[in-house]
Formats: structure tokens, sequence, C-alpha cells
């Protein structure tokens, strides 16, 4: 892969650099060239970043880009735009997409139309068994040897249940350094569960979905991990429960990380009495306690990750009753307003934390050599520039995803996405799309 | 009250004030002419997207004998698999001009989302969704009881009465809406059931839950009032929610030998259809304590009183703000019988 630069040279004025004093930052030819107070530099552009803070560009290790098969409900375009505006400069695609993104052809096909639109890196994640049906391994050597260089496995959308494929998936893809990305969610107990299963499912009269059907598998797959020496991941952990079973693994020594969603950090299963499929999603809205305890493993390290888990769906599959509805919601323009204010504002995390687990650590999961590094000289300049101080209302029709179907509508939210930089490139400026980064035609790199 | 979608919308006020208009709207029909004017002009849309025989023909009794002009919508087996064709007919009807909407839905909070989601202006009357609630069965259990159970029955509730739900809580919806209204009537209510047909949750519910058929009936924390006994599909055998109908039967079903245990006031109820043999044998339901047929009769009362609540002006089913006075025309006809 190469990288080609804007041409551009910025100087961003006065930033905080993950929170910190403010400070100039030089970008140019698509790295970090310079950083402290007082630049200057003939010719470059201006952004004047006072008051906002500086983070490394956001990777999502869990995103739904629909493309190929649901292009109604999103494409790679519309999708890593709406990454950009969230201040992301990479993002995963979920293999879900239909034909199922388990050959190389697939996979390359998603990448290059990553590459074409040039406003994330776009990493196609390769699905585990042929066709998500859990019955045999894809071949996940050819995605990891093809052009789009896969390194994350997941039957996302689906778990896989059956213990000896996901041994054998584990240790398989020990030789390319690859991860699987575990759908943590047993089967037979969730046959038709459209909620969590609780006191708010019993006046519902919905069909629960228990904790328990995610703990039990997180349960085996941290012991399978051990057992093989092999590196785990765990897909939006929900549940008070999976926090203490991967916090027992690492404390074992077993190589597990796991990832939480932005609403399982906001939002409770209270939402669904009103009975709006803008609320159904998988693994399910859980409980308060559930809620205090993911923010909890967040801030301590037990959860390693933020992921989004943007699940984007055309309206009438959401303007429905509940049970007709299709589960999940959009998140890549809310996520890290989400993080601020469940995490920062309740003085959780700082901004360096927000990093590490929406950049750093996401990308050293997802094996992403050139992101998520450390905002130093010589660094390549994927940066994203943050409002703190900022109030929003969220308005689903003004966002860049073609999804409607975000729970935070209508909610005020903190903190905005002022300037989205991606291999120096502004993506975003003043909180707008701005342009694709150019000179990324598919075909000079494959 | 704009719409009825769960027991749980009416406090103890509103719920006695339904079951005193139901008691005006019963002595109506037993004159000879049923029929009253009061919803004359008024369209009442039977929206049935599962087969419901019984409740669908009792809303529409109720519907006609309030001279309400009554659409029947059924909907079962048209392309309502994907959900969005709630939507679109709720739209049609919309432009129909419904007054009211009975819906009765597989999917719980249906009805929830007709109310709430813009797609009609009518009054929606949920007639049972899923496993979640079906408030006018809730209702006319309750009716029947106070009739039973309480003297000068007319602005009373059912303050201190025991009443046991037996059967498939977990699957009920007639259940949830029973445990809600009699607790909002004073009524004490007792759930007994086997623990795989109780949900998760149900320590929250505001009941007492027993897993003893027997211990219940004997009475041990006080005598029974009223039995009410609910349907179980012997499908649930197929998932393991019972090993068989004949255990089933043995640990949870009314017979003859149960219902003796019972005071002699008691009595045996069962929304139906029911499965004799099973729940409840014949001989428990045709004893002469069991009102399983006077619930029918009951209904169509009941029902009359929440179509005429919703739709004849009264929004507001306090009693202290009566429903408005039908127009002077029909004074005649309905003098002394409504409040
Ligand atoms: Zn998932």
């Amino acid at each position: 892969m190469t990288t080609t630069t804007a041409g551009t040279t910025w100087l961003v004025r006065r930033s905080r650099v993950l929170g910190g004093q403010p400070t100039d930052v030089l970008v140019e030819n698509g790295v970090v060239a310079e950083i402290g107070p007082g630049l200057s530099a003939a010719g470059a552009s201006v952004l004047d970043a006072d008051g906002l803070v500086l983070l490394p560009g956001l990777v999502d290790l869990h995103t739904h880009l629909r493309e190929p098969g649901r292009e109604d409900a999103e494409t790679v375009e519309t999708g890593s735009q709406a990454a950009a505006r969230g201040g992301f400069t990479a993002v995963h695609a979920m293999a879900n997409t239909d034909p199922v993104a388990d050959t190389a052809g697939v996979v390359e096909q998603v990448w290059r139309l990553g590459r074409r639109s040039g406003w994330v890196d776009v990493r196609p994640v390769g699905a585990v068994t042929v066709g998500l049906a859990g019955e045999r391994l894809a071949e996940l050597g050819a995605m990891a040897d093809s052009a789009a260089g896969v390194r994350v496995f997941s039957d996302d959308g689906k778990c896989v249940s059956d213990a000896v494929l996901m041994r054998r998936a584990l240790e398989y893809v020990k030789a390319f350094d690859g991860v699987v990305a575990q759908h943590a969610q047993e089967p037979r107990l969730t046959d038709g569960a459209q909620m969590h299963e609780g006191a708010v499912s019993a006046v519902l009269g919905l069909r629960g979905w228990p904790a328990v059907a995610e703990e039990a598998i997180i349960a085996r797959d941290v012991l399978l991990a051990g057992h093989v020496g092999s590196r785990l991941h765990v897909c939006h952990l929900s549940t008070a429960g999976s926090v203490e079973i991967v916090r027992w693994a690492k404390g074992r020594g077993i190589d597990v990380t796991a990832e939480v969603t932005p609403h399982h950090l906001l939002l409770t299963d209270e939402e669904v009495r009103s009975y709006d499929p803008v609320f159904k999603v998988n693994p399910p809205l859980r409980t308060a306690e559930d809620v205090m305890a993911l923010r909890e493993a967040l801030a301590d390290g037990t959860i390693d990750i933020v992921a989004t888990d943007h699940a984007p769906h055309p309206v009438e599959d959401k303007d429905c009753e509940w049970a007709a509805a299709a589960m999940g919601m959009t998140g890549l323009e809310t996520a890290l307003s989400v993080v601020q204010h469940t995490m920062v504002e309740t003085g959780l995390l700082d901004w360096a934390g927000v990093a590490q687990r929406m950049s750093a650590a996401p990308a050293r999961i997802g094996r992403v050599a050139d992101q998520g590094r450390p905002l130093v000289v010589g660094e390549p300049a994927h940066l994203t520039l943050v409002d703190p101080a900022a109030r929003w209302t969220v308005e689903p029709h003004t966002m860049a995803t073609m999804g409607r179907n975000s729970p935070f509508r209508g909610r005020e939210l903190p903190g905005q996405v002022v300037a989205t930089f991606y291999a120096g490139h502004p993506t975003v400026l003043d909180g707008k799309l701005a342009g694709p980064r150019p000179g990324t035609t598919p075909g000079r790199d494959a | 009250m704009r719409h009825l979608l769960s027991a749980a919308d009416l406090d103890r006020a509103q719920a006695v004030t339904v079951l005193d208009v139901a008691e005006q709207m019963a002595a109506t029909q037993r004159r000879e002419i049923k029929k009253l004017p009061t919803l004359r002009g008024r369209t009442v849309v039977n929206l049935f997207f599962e087969d419901s025989t019984r409740t669908r023909i009792s809303f529409e009794a109720a519907a006609k004998r309030l001279s309400a002009d009554v659409i029947n919508f059924s909907a079962k087996g048209s392309s309502v698999s994907k959900g969005e064709s709630l939507k679109d007919t709720a739209l049609t009807l919309e432009a129909m001009g419904a007054d009211a909407v009975v819906v009765r839905h597989p999917a719980s909070g249906a009805p929830h989302r007709l109310a709430h989601a813009g797609w009609t202006r009518g009054a929606v009357v949920n007639a049972g969704d899923g496993t979640h609630e079906h408030p006018t069965q809730a209702l006319l259990d309750a009716f029947t009881m106070r009739r039973h159970l309480v003297e000068n029955a007319t602005g009373a509730d059912l303050a201190g009465r025991r009443v046991a739900v037996v059967g498939d809580v977990l699957h009920s919806r007639v259940a949830r809406s029973n445990v809600l209204l009699l607790n909002t009537l004073g009524a004490h209510v007792v759930l007994v059931a086997p623990p795989t047909l109780l949900p998760v949750g149900v320590e929250g519910w505001p009941c007492e839950v027993s897993y003893d058929l027997d211990a219940t009936l004997a009475g041990g924390h006080g005598d029974l009032d009223a039995v009410m006994m609910l349907r179980v599909q012997a499908e649930r055998m197929n998932a393991s929610y019972f090993p068989s109908v004949r255990e089933y039967s043995r640990r949870y079903g009314l017979d003859a030998r149960r219902v003796g245990l019972l005071p002699d006031h008691t009595v045996v109820m069962h929304p139906g259809p029911m499965n004799r043999g099973l729940e409840i044998s014949a001989d428990a339901a045709d004893s002469p304590r069991s009102t399983i047929v006077e619930q029918v009769t009951n209904g169509v009362a009941v029902r009359m009183a929440v179509l005429y609540l919703l739709l004849a002006g009264a929004r507001d089913l306090a009693p202290d703000a009566p429903p408005a006075a039908p127009p002077a025309e029909e004074v005649a006809l309905t003098e002394g019988v409504l409040p």
C-alpha cells in the first residue's frame, strides 16, 4: 500500500493534544511534521483550533456498511462519509453482506470500494464460516492473503456456536496473526428473542434475551482461547456478568479483548417500554446496573475499546411493530459524543483514555498498522478535532449515513467533531464533509 | 384516556367507572330493543391480524348495539408477515375515517405502536397483543367477579378479594392484564404455575406466586374468592415447558376434587377457549360456580362501556367528570341508563 498525500500543508493552531495544553501541529505530506507552540509555515492552510481537543483518528472495529447487497440501507460511500463525520479514519466493515464476505473476491471488492471512496480506510472483516452458516470454515487464509489483508474474522449477527468450529477458527487464524471476533449469543437460549430478559420484558410480553446466553458463550470462548493460546475478541459485550468473565480471563493471562457499543453505555431496556423499534438491537439494551458495570469496565481497561456496531436500516424495516422490525442502530456520527457524555463528563476517562479506547486499541486489535499511532512527529496524520464544549441535538435526517435509525434522535449530546484528517487530508472541516482523500483509486495498489 | 392499550392505563376511579357504565349497558341488554343510538355515525374498525372469532364478535356486537358502523378487517393470512403492512393498514383505516380501531395482533406492542406512531387519529383499543395484554378481558373478568362477590356493586372495587390465576402466565396476555387491573381494584392476586411458565421478572409484579395449586386452593393464606384457569397450549409440551399433558393436568388442572377444596362462594373462571381435560375438567367447567358462559355475555357490556367512554366525547374516565350527555334526540332512549 502506498500513501498518497493531498499535497496540502495544514497548520492546526492551539488545539489541546489529548486534552492537554494548547499547542500547534503542522501536517505536511500526510504526516505530523512538527508539534509545538507558535509554529508557522508559509503557504499552509491554517485551522484555528482554539478550545478543540486533538485526538488520533478514530478506528471502528465494528461497522455494518451493508454493501454489497443492501445498498438501500447504506453503501461503502455513505457509510464511510458517516465515519469521517464521526471522527473516524478507519472502519472495519462487517461480513454479513449479500453475498457474505467469506471469500477473497468479496473482501477485495469491499476494500476497493473503500479505496475508491477515500473517506476512511475501509478494512473488510472476513466471515469465519461459509455464508455465516456456522458449518464449515470460510477460506480465512485466502482472505488474509488478499489485497484486503483481512485480520479480523467474524460471523457477526450470528454466533459461532459450535465449540469445535470455534476452536478450529481460533487456532487457524494464528497462522496470519488474525483474530476471531465473536458475536456471543447462544442460539437456543435466544430463539425468537426480542429484548433483554428481565423485569421489563416480563411486563411487555416480549420474548427474553437472557444475559446468560451471552455470558455462557464468552465463558466458553475465553477457555477455548486459553486452551489453544489464541487471540479472541468479544464483540459488543453488554452485561455485568460478561465483564466479570472477561476480567477473570484477563487475570489468567488469556489473550482476550472486548468491545462495548456507545448505546450500551447510555441506554437501558426501559426504552423498550415505548415499543419503538429504534431501540431494538442485538445484543439488546440491558439494565442500568449493566450500563454502570460496562462504564466501569471500559474505564479500568477490562473492556478494551468502544466499537459502534453501526447498523443502518431502511425506514420500512423500523417503521413497523416491534417483532417485525430489524435489529440495529446507527452509531458512527454519535459515538464520540456518547463517549464524552458517558465517560469523560462522568470523570471515568480523560481524553487520552478516549484516544486509547477509540483509536490505539482498536487499531492494534485489527492490526491496522498505520492508525491509532501516538500523536508525535513523523507519524501518519490521522487526526480528529473535537469541540468538547459544543452541544447538539441529534437529527437523523441531517446525518451522512442513509440510516435514520438513531436511538439518540432528539437527544442533546455534547461534543462535536469539527475536523477529521485522513492521512493529512481533511475529510471533514467545520463539522461538514470536506472531500475524500484524493489519489486513492483502486488498481494502483491492488 | 385516549386509548385502551394496557390495564395499567386505568386508575382505580377510571376502572370503577368502566365497570359501572358496563352495568348500565348490561341493563339495556335485558330490554327488548337492545340497540342504543349513542355512537350513530361513528365508525369502529375491528382490525384482526390473528384469528379470534369470539373476541371479534364480542366487539362487533358491542359496537353495533351502540349504533356504530362496524368494519371488520381480517388481516390474517394476507401479506402481513412483513410488519410494514400494519402501518399501511392503519393509513388505509385512517383514510376511511375510523373513529376507533379495535386491534388484535400476534406481536406484543402492536396496538401501542398503532396508537403512538402517528399512523391513525382514531382511538385504539387493544383486543389482545401477542403475549402482552388483553385489557377488555381483564375488565370483563373484574366485572364478573364484582357481580358475584360484591354486594351493592355500583361504585365498588374488589378490595380484599383473593383471586388465583392458574396456568401459562408466561405466554398469557390475560394474566398480565388481570394482575394489573385486579391490583388496581384492590384485589390480591396469586399466580399459580409451574416455574417454567412464569416470566423471569415476575418477582416485581404486584402479586403472590405459587407453584402449588393444591396449597393455594386449600387457602393456607386465606380463602380464595375466584379461581381463573388459563388456557394451556399443548404445543408448550414440545418446548419442554412441562413433561406431558397428563402431568400438567395432574399438577395444575382444575378437576372436581380440587373444586371441592374451595369455599362455597368461590367462582371458577376461564377466558376461553377451554381445553377441557387439560387445564380444566368438564365437571369443573360446567359446575354451578362456573362463570364461563356469563363471562362471554359480560364481555359485550364491558366492551360497550369501553367504546362508549372512548368515543362518546368522554376522554376522561374520572367519576367526577361524567361522560358528555348524549344529543337531545337520544335522551329519551338513554335516559336513566348512562351516568
Ligand atoms: Zn453482533
